[in-house]
């Protein structure tokens, strides 16, 4: 499994948001705001089905990023990264299959626990799509500006 | 359903430039997309945004690139909140300063503060329904939402609301039983024949809400308003619905002849007919009374005078007295309250579907002025009857829930148009009626408390 560099592997843990970027048909860039989780080896997000269309879009076109950028959302942060990576849709059980991440999205947002509670209230919401993306390649800025240059790691790729 | 609506060009330069940093997106020559963090300066009007090219990076110019401003608030211990997001896209190139810059073509973006997270759920959930859609025809069986079969239940049924049913009809038994009528077995299949009619009505009225369009044009249902959404949702069919309507209708009319083979009476049969035509009838055509103006009297009068005398006089074997009556007028006023007081919500989407609402005809003003007149005439309903000796004097208690009947008129007008914000109104609204109709039921328990050990004390003036 690739390692990403260390600086990225804590602003992936710190991250209360970051912006995945898709490619749609017509390869043009969208980007999502959502919550990056992180388990050590892979990069997961999740979607509801009410905003899936970025699951139609990474079913065509796996190839995604997904940026670190914002200090508010990095915990006062001011590095920045940018990581590529294929990505995944696991959507075998929209239901529960995501629950398996609920302990890492809980360390983010404490509040989700209880909204799970109160699934009768917003059933769709909590009908969920996992994206799992492995990194190939990390853009890093450790003074987060953008007239630096980054400095740009390579993961070894996985044998096939 | 799904109503997001994009953005204009400038609207949306203009909401970039509240962010203080841009994330920069373009997709590489491998096909992947690049992101890196910029400071733009936004020309709204001109529809462009310029930037210093970053370091190291070749922005493309023959393809879109993208500029995003993501927002949260961070709360310890909680999460976050204050979510919005704002994207342009246009073509990258050399602005004449040495920058670059993009002419923006397109623009989307959404913001809690405008939209609410509810909303925008709701208008999101046709692209719920086209992804399992597409999930089934992919995997080559159905796939859908699901809940926990008893909160299903929960939900499809609006159990919660049969505080409707139970208020009226308990206080029923109990007028009946401090006039020497009580029999327990009938008593408790008047109480489940009332209820299977109130759930029957409320599925009924979700399957021909949706099939006259009203549940589907409403995009800011509450807790307590816009139906149970169960069909809109796909967490079950309008077949599966109209069937579950269907059965608790025979299981009330089973429980109705029964109660008539026992303890027949003519006026519980003109009860039973009146009910169930005003249960069925209050969405269901030809007569669908609430799309005519009619729902909230269907309501004062099906959860009001029917429930009360029809338990009533299940005691009594059709004996037929005014204090039931006037009894119910109270309670048939605050349950049409719960109504009109969920209509505000729902006006927009039920004048769209031609449901002709008290809401969706009158004004703002005369909308809170009508809550006012109909909560005081409760009041005075009681009072006037304890006065003229209908009522027994601790019916006054009733009054005790003034109060909260102020909670709610002092909460209208703030959040008259804010679905969200006037949820909380609603619960105490409901809460009104059903502590109103417990502390009536706890007057008349008193009332049969000291007939019992005091029989010399009269608790009725005059």
């Amino acid at each position: 499994m690739p390692t990403l560099p260390a600086p990225v592997e804590a602003l992936l843990e710190a991250a209360l948001v970051g912006e995945l970027t898709v490619v749609n048909a017509a390869g043009r860039p969208i980007t999502y705001p959502l919550i990056p989780l992180y388990d050590g080896e892979r990069i997961y997000l999740t979607s509801s089905v009410l905003f899936s269309r970025k699951l139609e879009h990474l079913k065509h076109d796996g190839r995604v990023s997904l940026s670190l950028t914002d200090p508010v959302a990095l915990g006062g942060r001011t590095d920045r990264a940018t990581i590529q990576g294929d990505a995944l849709v696991i959507e075998d059980d929209p239901h529960h299959g995501w629950e398996r991440l609920l302990a890492i999205w809980e360390r983010k947002e404490p509040a989700i626990v209880a909204f799970l509670k109160m699934r009768v209230a917003l059933p769709l919401f909590f009908e969920r799509s996992l994206i799992e993306i492995t990194p190939r390649r990390v853009l890093y800025w450790s003074d987060g500006q953008a007239s630096t240059e980054p400095v740009i790691t390579e993961l070894e790729r996985e044998a096939a | 359903m799904d109503r997001t609506k994009p953005l204009d060009i400038v609207h949306g330069l203009a909401k970039l430039a509240t962010y203080p940093h841009h994330v920069l997106t373009w997709v590489d020559e491998a096909g992947y997309p690049v992101s890196v963090a910029v400071v733009a300066a936004m020309d709204a009007a001109a529809g462009r945004a310029t930037f210093d090219a970053p370091a190291g990076l070749a922005v493309p110019t023959d393809r879109d690139v993208s500029l995003t401003g993501s927002h949260i608030r961070p709360q310890p211990g909680y999460g976050y909140d204050e979510r919005r997001h704002v994207t342009v896209w246009g073509r990258a190139n050399a602005a004449p300063d040495g920058r670059l810059a993009i002419r923006a073509t397109h623009a989307w973006g959404w913001d809690e503060a405008e939209i609410p997270f509810f909303e925008y759920s709701e208008r999101s959930v046709g692209r719920s329904r086209r992804y399992f859609d597409a999930l089934s025809a992919e995997r080559g069986t159905p796939v859908k939402p699901r809940l926990a079969p008893g909160w299903l239940a929960l939900r499809a049924t609006r159990l919660p609301f049969l505080t409707a049913t139970i208020v009226p009809v308990l206080v029923g038994i109990a007028i009946a039983a401090t006039d020497g009528a009580f029999d327990l077995p009938s008593a408790m299949l008047t109480i489940l024949g009332a209820a299977f009619v109130q759930l029957g009505l409320n599925v009924a009225n979700d399957v021909f809400d949706t099939t006259q369009g009203a549940d589907d044009a409403n995009v800011t249902p509450t807790q307590f308003s816009g139906g149970s959404r169960v069909i809109q949702y796909g967490l079950l069919s309008l077949r599966q619905m109209a069937t579950i309507a269907t059965a608790f209708y025979l299981a009330a009319a089973a429980i109705g002849i029964v109660l008539l083979a026992i303890r027949w009476s003519e006026a519980l049969l003109v009860i039973g007919i009146v009910g169930f035509v005003v249960s069925l009838g209050y969405t269901a055509p030809p007569l669908k009374l609430v799309y005519r103006g009619l729902g909230e009297i269907a309501v004062a009068i099906g959860f009001g005078p029917l429930m009360l005398l029809g338990a009533y006089v299940v005691q009594t074997r059709g004996a037929l007295s005014w204090e039931p009556f006037v009894a119910s007028i109270p309670i048939a006023l605050l349950v049409a309250l719960i109504l009109y007081v969920n209509e505000i919500p729902d006006r927009r989407g039920d004048a769209h579907a031609g449901k002709r609402t008290l809401p969706v005809r009158f004004s703002r003003r005369a909308v809170i002025r009508g809550y006012d007149v109909a909560v005081a005439l409760a009041y005075a309903v009681i009072v006037v009857g304890v006065v003229a000796g209908l009522l027994p004097l601790p019916a006054l208690l009733v009054l005790l829930t003034i109060p909260m009947a102020r909670r709610v008129h002092d909460g209208l007008a703030p959040n008259y148009d804010n679905p969200y914000g006037l949820m909380a109104v609603m619960g105490v609204n409901i809460k009104v009626h059903a502590y109103a109709g417990l502390l009536l039921l706890a007057a008349y328990a008193l009332v049969l408390l000291l007939g019992a050990f005091a029989p010399s004390m009269d608790l009725f003036v005059g």
